[in-house]
C-alpha cells in the first residue's frame, strides 16, 4: 500500500468525501497504454479500493496522426488513405463516407450498381467489425473458442476485400463518383459461398454465448447504460441501440440506396454489456440479409459515374486519348478546383455514426476537415460508466463498447 | 417529418430578440452565425423545445479563417432532433487576440472532449468548462496545430510546393 501524499496525486479534489479517511488504503492503478486487455492504445488512471474502481482519468492521444491538419493539403482522393485509418476494423465504410460527401458536394449522381456495390462492402465491414468486438468480447470474459471461430469467417471476408478493390486491412475500396472496378465474378462466387458458409458457423458462436449461463452470469447488469446518459454523452451506433433508442443514419437519413432495402433496427432494453453483444450480434443477421438482397437486385450498369474530371479515366484510354490523358494528369496531380461549399455527411459506421464535416474554399484541398468520431465521443462516458465496478467488469464494458484506437485519436 | 428551415429560423429570432448575425442554408443545412452570448440561452431553448427537442449534439469543431478580420476563429455547432429528424448548425465566432466561447458542457456532457480537443487544436477557451487542457497533443506544446499559420511541409525544400495543392 502506498502512501498517495508522498507524490503528486492526480485525484486530488474528486475522491468521494466518504472515502477522504481511507484516502491512503486507495492504489493508484495504470491500466493502459498497452495492457493486454484494453486491445489498443488507452490508458486509464484508476484508483481502486481493493477490487473495485472508484474514480478514473482517461488519457487519450498515443496514437494520434494529426489527420485533420493532414487533410487540409491534399487533394481529394488523397485523403482516402487518410480514412481508411480511422477506424480500421472496418474501413469501408469510412471510404465510402468519405467519397460520398465529396459527391455530395460535387453535386455527382452516382449510378445504381456502385451504390449496391458500395452497400455490399459497407455491410461486410459492419458484419466484419461487429465479429472483432464480440469475439473479443469472449476472450475478455475467458471463452477463446468463440474468437477463433470467428476469425476465420472474418478472413474469407477480407478476401472478399481483396477481390473488390486488391487489399485487405487498409482497402482505400471506391474512388469519389464509383467503384474502381466492377464487381468481378470472382468476387461474386466468394460473396455467395460466404452467405453460405457463414451463418452456419455464427449460429454455432451464438450458441457459445447467447444463452451461455456463466457468460451471462458475467455480462447481465454490467455497465448499464440509460437512455439519458446516452444521449448526454453522444452515444450513436450499436451502443445506443443497445440503450433503446432507434437511432440508425440508414433509416433516418438513408444513403447511397439503403431505402431500397428491407433489414430491421434492433434495439436493446437495459443498454448493459449483454444488450450490447445481443444487438451486434443481431446487426450481423441483418447485415447478410441487405448482402443478399443486393446481390439479388444488383442492377446492370455503370459501375461509376460519369465525373470526367474527379474519377481517373480507364488507363488503356489514358495511353491513346488525348483528354483522357489530361485528365488522368490533373487528377493525379490534384490540379482540380473543388467548388466552395459546406457539406455534412454521416454514415452509419460500425460503432456509430461517422460524420464528415468538409469546408471547402475552392481550392484542391478541403479548407477544414473535421471527422465525427464516434468512439472519440462515447469514449469520455468510460470512467463515469466504470465508477463503482469491478476491474474485472470495466474490462468487459470497455470491450463491448467497441473503441477503436484509431478512430479516437485520429 | 423535418420541421422547415424558415420555421426553426424564426423561433431562433423570436429567442434572440434579432436578427442573427448570418443565415445561409448550404445543402439544405440551416447554418446560422451567432454572437457567443447568445449561444447558451438560444441551445438551451431549442433543447428543452416541447415540438423541436434538440437534445443531441452531433458534433463541435473549431474553424480558422486568417481572412475574417477579428472573427478568425469559430465554432462550429450541429445539433440533432432525432423525434422530427431535423438539424441545425450553428456557427460563432471570436477574435483570434481574445478567443473566449461559453462552454457547452453546460448543457450536454459530451460536449466535453469535443472542446477540449478545439483548445488543443485551435486555443479557443471554452468559459466554464471542468477540466480544459490538451486532449490528443502532449500538455507542454505551446503552439495551437491546426491554426493556419502552422504549415504542415518543410518550407526548405524546393521539390514540394505547397502552391502545388492550392494553397
Amino acid at each position: 500500500m502506498q502512501n498517495l501524499a508522498s507524490f503528486p496525486n492526480p485525484f486530488n479534489g474528486i475522491i468521494p468525501a466518504e472515502k477522504e479517511e481511507f484516502v491512503n488504503d486507495l492504489t493508484t492503478l495504470n491500466l493502459g497504454p498497452t495492457h493486454p486487455a484494453t486491445h489498443g492504445v488507452f490508458q486509464n488512471i484508476l484508483q481502486m479500493d481493493g477490487e473495485k474502481i472508484i474514480s478514473g482519468v482517461s488519457t487519450i492521444g498515443y496514437i494520434h496522426r494529426a489527420f485533420e491538419k493532414i487533410a487540409e493539403h491534399r487533394p481529394f482522393y488523397q485523403i482516402t488513405p487518410l480514412t481508411d485509418r480511422l477506424n480500421y476494423c472496418s474501413s469501408p465504410i469510412n471510404n465510402m463516407g468519405w467519397h460520398m460527401t465529396v459527391e455530395k458536394l460535387l453535386g455527382v449522381t452516382v449510378p445504381k450498381r456502385a451504390e449496391y456495390i458500395r452497400v455490399i462492402a459497407m455491410e461486410l465491414a459492419r458484419i466484419a467489425d461487429h465479429l472483432i468486438c464480440n469475439s473479443i468480447l469472449g476472450v475478455d470474459s475467458g471463452a477463446f473458442t468463440g474468437f477463433l471461430y470467428v476469425f476465420q469467417e472474418r478472413e474469407k471476408i477480407y478476401d472478399i476485400y481483396e477481390e473488390i478493390c486488391g487489399s485487405r486491412l487498409t482497402t482505400n475500396m471506391g474512388r469519389v463518383g464509383g467503384m474502381e472496378r466492377d464487381l468481378s465474378d470472382v468476387a461474386i462466387v466468394k460473396l455467395k459461398k460466404f452467405l453460405k458458409e457463414f451463418p452456419p458457423v455464427f449460429k454455432e458462436f451464438e450458441a457459445l454465448f447467447n444463452r451461455n449461463r456463466i457468460f451471462m452470469d458475467r455480462v447481465i447488469d454490467v455497465g448499464v447504460l440509460s437512455k439519458e446518459m446516452a444521449m448526454d454523452y453522444g452515444f450513436t451506433g450499436p451502443n445506443l441501440r443497445a440503450a433503446g433508442i432507434d437511432y440508425d443514419v440508414r433509416v433516418m437519413n438513408p444513403y447511397s440506396s439503403y431505402e431500397d432495402f428491407q433489414f430491421d433496427i434492433p434495439i436493446g432494453e437495459n443498454g448493459d454489456t449483454y444488450d450490447r453483444f445481443m444487438v451486434r450480434n443481431e446487426e450481423i443477421w441483418q447485415s447478410l440479409r441487405i448482402i443478399q438482397q443486393a446481390l439479388d437486385n444488383l442492377p446492370e450498369g455503370p459501375y461509376h459515374a460519369d465525373a470526367p474530371h474527379y474519377y481517373l479515366p480507364e488507363k488503356q484510354d489514358v495511353y491513346t486519348k488525348m483528354e483522357a490523358l489530361i485528365y488522368h494528369f490533373k487528377i493525379v496531380m490534384g490540379e482540380i478546383d473543388a467548388p466552395v461549399g459546406e457539406v455534412y455527411h454521416a454514415v452509419e459506421g460500425g460503432n456509430g455514426e461517422l460524420g464528415y464535416y468538409l469546408i471547402s474554399d475552392g481550392g484542391r484541398a478541403p479548407a477544414r476537415l473535421h471527422f465525427r468520431r464516434p468512439c472519440f465521443i462515447f469514449y469520455q462516458a468510460y470512467t463515469e460508466m466504470a465508477k463503482g465496478m469491478l476491474l474485472s467488469d470495466a474490462i468487459l464494458v470497455l470491450s463491448s463498447m467497441n473503441v477503436i484506437a484509431g478512430e479516437l485519436d485520429a | 417529418m423535418p420541421f422547415s428551415n424558415e420555421k426553426i429560423l424564426q423561433f431562433i429570432q423570436e429567442n434572440i430578440g434579432g436578427e442573427p448575425v448570418s443565415v445561409s442554408e448550404p445543402f439544405d443545412f440551416l447554418t446560422v452565425e451567432l454572437n457567443p452570448d447568445q449561444l447558451l440561452p438560444l441551445v438551451g431553448a431549442l433543447k428543452s423545445h416541447p415540438q423541436f427537442q434538440f437534445t443531441f449534439m452531433t458534433d463541435l469543431c473549431g474553424l480558422h479563417i486568417p481572412e475574417q478580420e477579428g472573427k478568425e476563429l469559430g465554432v462550429v455547432y450541429m445539433f440533432h432532433s432525432w423525434s422530427s429528424n431535423t438539424k441545425i448548425r450553428l456557427k460563432v465566432f471570436v477574435p483570434v487576440a481574445n478567443p473566449v466561447v461559453p462552454s457547452m458542457t453546460a448543457h450536454f456532457n459530451s460536449a466535453n472532449w469535443m472542446e477540449r480537443e478545439t483548445y488543443d487544436f485551435y486555443g479557443i477557451i471554452f468559459d466554464g468548462h471542468p477540466n480544459l487542457k490538451r486532449i490528443l497533443n502532449v500538455d507542454d506544446m505551446d503552439y495551437f496545430p491546426l491554426r493556419k499559420e502552422y504549415p504542415l511541409e518543410d518550407q526548405i525544400r524546393q521539390d514540394k510546393v505547397d502552391s502545388m495543392f492550392g494553397r
